[in-house]
């Protein structure tokens, strides 16, 4: 009796481990079945590399989201990545207890917050500052990359810190020793150690930039045309999405569950990546 | 010496710069939506029915908890179940381990717009439960898996193993082990990522705008559309018409992500404190 019961126990615990590999294969079918006969009929070229997308005369090329998703996310790497990392230093190498405690609950409020009101916050602040400053609607690939940046902060904030904080103290004892200054002991010695942890930060901060879709959305302007300024709106592969899925049929539907497709490959790209450097920083 | 002292004094400033750029972001954003927000939290907010007149946030509040319960319901019994596999029963490095990992992985990265899609190419459209509470709440407990799963399975390993020896050597099998012994020392750890998880489901947008719709009613059953608050606060200010409406859902919002985050603080200052 009491060996079925254990039997049965292993079986059922082990099904449940077995969902997640059934939701990735399930999201991989559905994605796939659903946008690539449209990405075919389009025809798979005119499709990524085509810098039209005109859903009223079935032109559908992805070019200008693909784009709007790199400069958006290069723009966000740009703020996030020297703030984030000079943060991370802080926390591990320079704060007090007293203002790490102060800190660290900050930061892990900023990876809280929920994405429509950083979008929000950037509606009512960053867009109307650049309209101020710069002219233009506002709404722009600027006012995406710095509130991208904002957002991807905690994420390389955290990530950084726990690769600084592994790194042997004996590297730090024995740059001290050599007669470098706590700065430079930090900078030239416990930095370079932590590379591989810092860099597996970034690449998630990537990945998180990439897949933002509504902060993004509320801010970019969304115009499905090649990104030209920064001033200029922009659209992202995301935002293109949210967009038009609400209302599209047909082949248009079908461009977007392809646009999804595109994202999706990014991102598994992304992902492997970031496994083999957190492989690596392990090691 | 003095050019390295210059040096060290250029590097430090910078680090204390970043620092204070993180610190300043945080409390210019939190600062500027509950000083503009907090004036419009009006009763009025939080009379039972949404009208265009009266865009009450009281129906996607109720949303809100309704589809963290249920998304909970779902995938709590699933994170918990594998990561006990994981942690209790699985020989540890076998394939089928290897690839449960690599899959939860790839869950955990996954942007929520993508989840969006598939819900409603899944749940909506291919299975039939149509723009619902349900659809919304299977779709959020695929996201929020590998965070339970990863979260319980380190509050697992973190039981020592004597406890386990111990049970086994009184005559338990593994099962009364697991769940009288090893899955109550767990417990702290489990919540903490639930809490996580609750955290996520209410900052939620892009995956429930085609799951779960964007009706403002609490549902009559699990097959209504359903807005929720993050929903909701993207519907008034895509509109455009209702900005003090927006602040003050957003103050709600932030109060409860305050919230969640206090309440985990607590609770991680528990674990470590017993772990000492």
């Amino acid at each position: 009796m009491s060996r079925i019961k254990e039997m049965a126990a292993r079986v059922i615990f082990a099904l449940a481990a077995c969902i997640s590999i059934l939701a990735v294969v399930l999201i991989c079918l559905f994605l796939f079945a659903n946008g690539l006969p449209g990405m075919m009929e389009i025809g798979v070229w005119d499709f990524l590399t085509g810098t039209r997308w005109k859903p009223g005369n079935d032109i559908y090329g992805i070019l200008p989201m693909i784009l709007g998703s790199a400069y958006v996310t290069a723009g966000a790497l740009l703020i996030g990545v020297p703030a984030g990392l000079l943060c991370a230093l802080y926390l591990s190498r320079f704060a007090s207890p007293r203002t790490q405690r102060l800190l660290r609950p900050a930061v892990s409020l900023l990876a809280g917050i929920p994405s429509v009101v950083y979008g929000f916050f950037g509606l009512v602040v960053i867009v109307p500052l650049i309209r101020q400053l710069f002219g233009g609607t506002g709404s722009s690939l600027l006012a995406a990359s710095v509130l991208l940046g904002i957002m991807i902060l905690p994420t390389i904030i955290t990530v950084s810190e726990s690769a600084l904080n592994a790194v042997p103290d004996s590297y730090y004892d024995g740059a001290l020793a050599l007669g470098a200054t706590h700065e430079r002991a930090v900078f030239s010695v416990l930095l370079p150690a932590a590379k591989s942890g810092v860099t597996a930060g970034v690449i998630l901060g990537v990945g998180r930039a990439v897949g933002e879709a509504m902060a993004v959305m509320m801010v970019a302007g969304n115009r499905a045309v090649m990104p030209h300024s920064l001033l200029a709106g922009v659209r992202t592969l995301t935002s293109n999405i949210v967009m038009e899925m609400g209302y599209a049929a047909d082949l248009h539907r079908e461009a977007l569950i392809a646009t999804a497709v595109v994202l999706f490959v990014f991102i598994l790209i992304i992902n492997l990546l970031f496994s083999l450097l957190k492989g690596r920083s392990k090691a | 010496m003095n050019a390295q002292k210059r040096s060290a004094a250029v590097l430090r400033m910078l680090v204390y710069a970043g620092a204070g750029f993180t610190a300043a972001v945080l409390v210019l954003l939190v600062g500027y939506i509950l000083v503009r927000g907090i004036p419009n939290l009006r009763p009025s907010l939080f009379a039972w029915k949404y009208t265009t007149e009266n865009v009450s946030l009281l129906p996607a509040l109720i949303n809100t908890v309704l589809m963290t319960a249920l998304s909970l319901l779902i995938a709590v019994p699933m994170g918990i179940g594998s990561a006990i596999y994981l942690a209790e029963y699985a020989r540890r490095g076998s394939r089928l381990v290897r690839l449960i990992r690599i899959t939860a992985e790839t869950l955990s990265g996954i942007p929520s717009i993508i989840y969006g899609l598939f819900g409603q190419l899944f749940f909506v459209a291919a299975l039939g439960l149509g723009l619902s509470l349900l659809s919304g709440a299977m779709t959020l407990s695929i996201m929020i898996l590998p965070l339970v799963m990863r979260t319980t399975e380190e509050a697992l390993l973190a039981v020592p193993d004597s406890y386990r020896e111990g049970s086994f050597g009184l005559g338990a099998g593994r099962l009364r082990t697991v769940f009288r012994v090893v899955l109550p020392s767990a417990v702290p750890g489990i919540l903490a990522g639930v809490i996580l998880g609750i955290g996520r489901i209410v900052g939620e947008t892009a995956a429930l705008l085609y799951t779960a719709g964007s009706v403002a009613e609490v549902p009559k059953s699990l097959f209504h559309s359903a807005r929720t608050l993050s929903v909701h606060m993207y519907a008034l200010s895509g509109e455009g018409l209702y900005l003090e409406q927006s602040y003050a859902t957003a103050v709600v919002l932030l109060v409860i992500v305050i919230g969640i985050n206090a309440l985990s603080a607590a609770l991680a200052k528990r674990i470590a404190r017993r772990s000492t």
